[in-house]
């Protein structure tokens, strides 16, 4: 798998103090020379050290907004979330409509999107060889299973990210109308870091820009609209997936499992391990709380924006089925794991080391106080035995 | 090639953070590099045999002993003791209480899971003094 790079530091503004490491899930992060470091190699891209750095040292990467003015044809595809971040609105034409303003040809919203996998995901569950299906919408938790639950990988629905869709279909509508490939332009406005490397590895998609980013020129530009245009194609279930719960309301099936946060997913994807969960059908699992809504890249508080959400979904129109081709939906390659938390590819060469880890945690307090720069007196112990640098600061 | 020896205490006071020992293993064995369906086997079985540990027995200990090509558990408590283990092994009989399998424990399936996902399983049980259930998985 790609070595994916979603956060940056800001050395500056950094000054080592050890939160994002304790934060990170997957214990990415160390604080090396006074600064934090990420093992790009076993980062999720879940965003939470984003959330909470408390200097704002720790960024997202996206594009900016110019870059769209290389493309004669531009098109906006605005994730859901995006609808949920502006006070007093109830028809989204208004949004649609400003991106225009702002410098897009046409729009292809990610909500209509997502009612196309939200069919195809009701069709996928009659088939499944195992149950229960975890949604794939989310890359942080594909990541993360990829990495480190390769046995739940059969769980993984094999259908493509509503943006990915979205792109696909805007790319080929755009290709219809006459216009090459190169003059193209087919930008995704993401609102967190997962989904920014994830959009940049596919090939319909040109760019992703950021919510945040957009957000003043857009709101700008949509308080001068008197009458929008009529462009927004999804309805109530498209509007819902911006939050925890749109993509398990759009399955008509019950039996599903919400879980919202990366802790949380965690302890569902443990339970999962257990082999606790068979008699569930779907997992809508999301690393934001609650939900997209909650991404880092988002300007409105989330909770506060998924309620602008549900009166959204209040006005939408009813989504009725959408005509969709399951194949056309689904990923080209399939889910490959990669377990990056092993000590070493051989297993004899991996035992060693673990029995070496096991002397000296042994030998460790044990209060995982962050002090040596490793979020955990094991993870310090294995860094010891990966060959660093590392001291200890309470057994010298 | 020595082995890889871990020791957990299971409290037997709180069945509903239970599960630690087996997370913990089954983080070790991912350190390894163990192939995927082993980890699974083994986080199944083991956590099964901390919950009866915890429901039946007040908890106890889980020594865990990891081999190049097998992982050796044993689960040792100071119970009550399994009086009939024939019985006990059938699907679907528990003597867990009802409060406890209102919580969704105590389906009987702790004990056939366990022989259904291991390589090996021995019960040695005296009624009044506790019991060990040995499991071997075999890589």
């Amino acid at each position: 798998m790609q070595t994916i790079k979603p956060v940056y530091l800001d050395a500056d503004k950094c000054n080592g103090c050890v939160s994002c490491m304790k934060r990170c899930p997957t214990e990415a992060i160390r604080v090396r020379g006074g600064k934090a470091t990420v093992m790009y190699e076993r980062c999720v891209g879940c965003g939470e050290c984003v959330k909470i750095c408390p200097t704002g040292a720790k960024k997202e990467y996206y594009d900016k907004l110019e870059s769209i003015e290389k493309y004669r044809y531009k098109i906006a595809v605005p994730a859901p979330s995006l609808y949920g971040q502006f006070n007093n609105l109830t028809d989204t034409d208004f949004v649609l409509t400003g991106l225009k303003r702002i410098g897009f040809d046409a729009v292809y919203e990610v909500g209509y999107a997502a009612e196309c996998i939200s069919e195809a995901t009701q069709q996928w569950l009659d088939y499944a060889p195992v149950k229960p299906v975890i949604s794939s919408s989310c890359p942080a938790v594909v990541n993360l299973i990829l990495m480190r639950y390769e046995h739940l990988i059969d769980h993984l629905s094999p259908l493509l990210m509503p943006e990915q869709l979205a792109a696909k279909s805007a790319l080929q509508e755009a290709l219809a109308l006459g216009y090459k490939r190169e003059e193209i332009g087919v930008f995704v406005i993401a609102e967190c870091a997962a989904k920014v490397l994830q959009l940049k590895r596919t090939d319909t998609i040109d760019g992703v820009l950021s919510t945040k980013e957009i957000y003043f020129p857009l709101l700008s530009e949509m308080n001068k609209i008197d009458r929008p245009e009529p462009l927004k194609k999804a309805g109530k279930i498209g509007v819902s997936w911006g939050s925890s719960a749109g993509q398990a309301m759009g399955l008509n099936n019950d039996n599903y499992l919400l879980a919202d946060g990366i802790e949380n997913v965690i302890g569902v994807l443990n339970e999962l391990e257990h082999d606790k969960l068979s008699h569930i059908d779907f997992l809508e699992l999301n690393a934001c709380q609650p939900g997209c809504s909650g991404g880092s890249l988002n300007v409105e508080n989330p909770f506060l924006a998924r309620t602008r959400l549900r009166v959204l979904r209040k006005h939408a129109a009813p989504t009725p089925p959408r005509p969709i081709d399951r194949k056309d939906c689904s990923i080209e390659q399939p889910y490959t794991g990669d377990n990056v938390f092993k000590l070493a590819d051989d297993r004899i060469e991996a035992m060693k080391k673990m029995i070496a880890v096991q002397e000296i945690y042994a030998k460790l307090p044990g209060i995982n106080c962050g002090s040596c720069g490793a979020p955990t007196c094991m993870a310090f112990a294995e860094d010891v035995v990966k060959g660093l640098d590392v001291r200890c600061v309470h057994k010298p | 090639m020595s082995s890889i020896k871990l020791r957990y205490d299971v409290d037997g006071s709180d069945f509903i953070s239970c599960g630690k020992a087996s997370e913990d293993v089954k983080r070790t064995l991912k350190s390894i590099g163990m192939p995927s369906d082993v980890i699974r086997k083994v986080s199944i079985a083991m956590y099964e045999g901390e919950v009866n540990m915890v429901i039946h027995a007040e908890g106890g200990v889980a020594e865990v002993e990891i081999f190049e090509d097998r992982i050796a558990i044993d689960l040792i408590d100071t119970g009550k003791g399994i009086a009939d283990v024939e019985k006990a092994m059938q699907e679907g009989y528990s003597t867990a209480t009802d409060a406890i399998r209102e919580l969704g424990f105590g389906a009987g399936m702790g004990l056939p899971n366990m022989k259904k996902y291991s390589d090996d399983m021995q019960i040695d049980s005296i009624v009044g003094q506790g019991t060990t259930v040995h499991l071997v998985f075999n890589v």
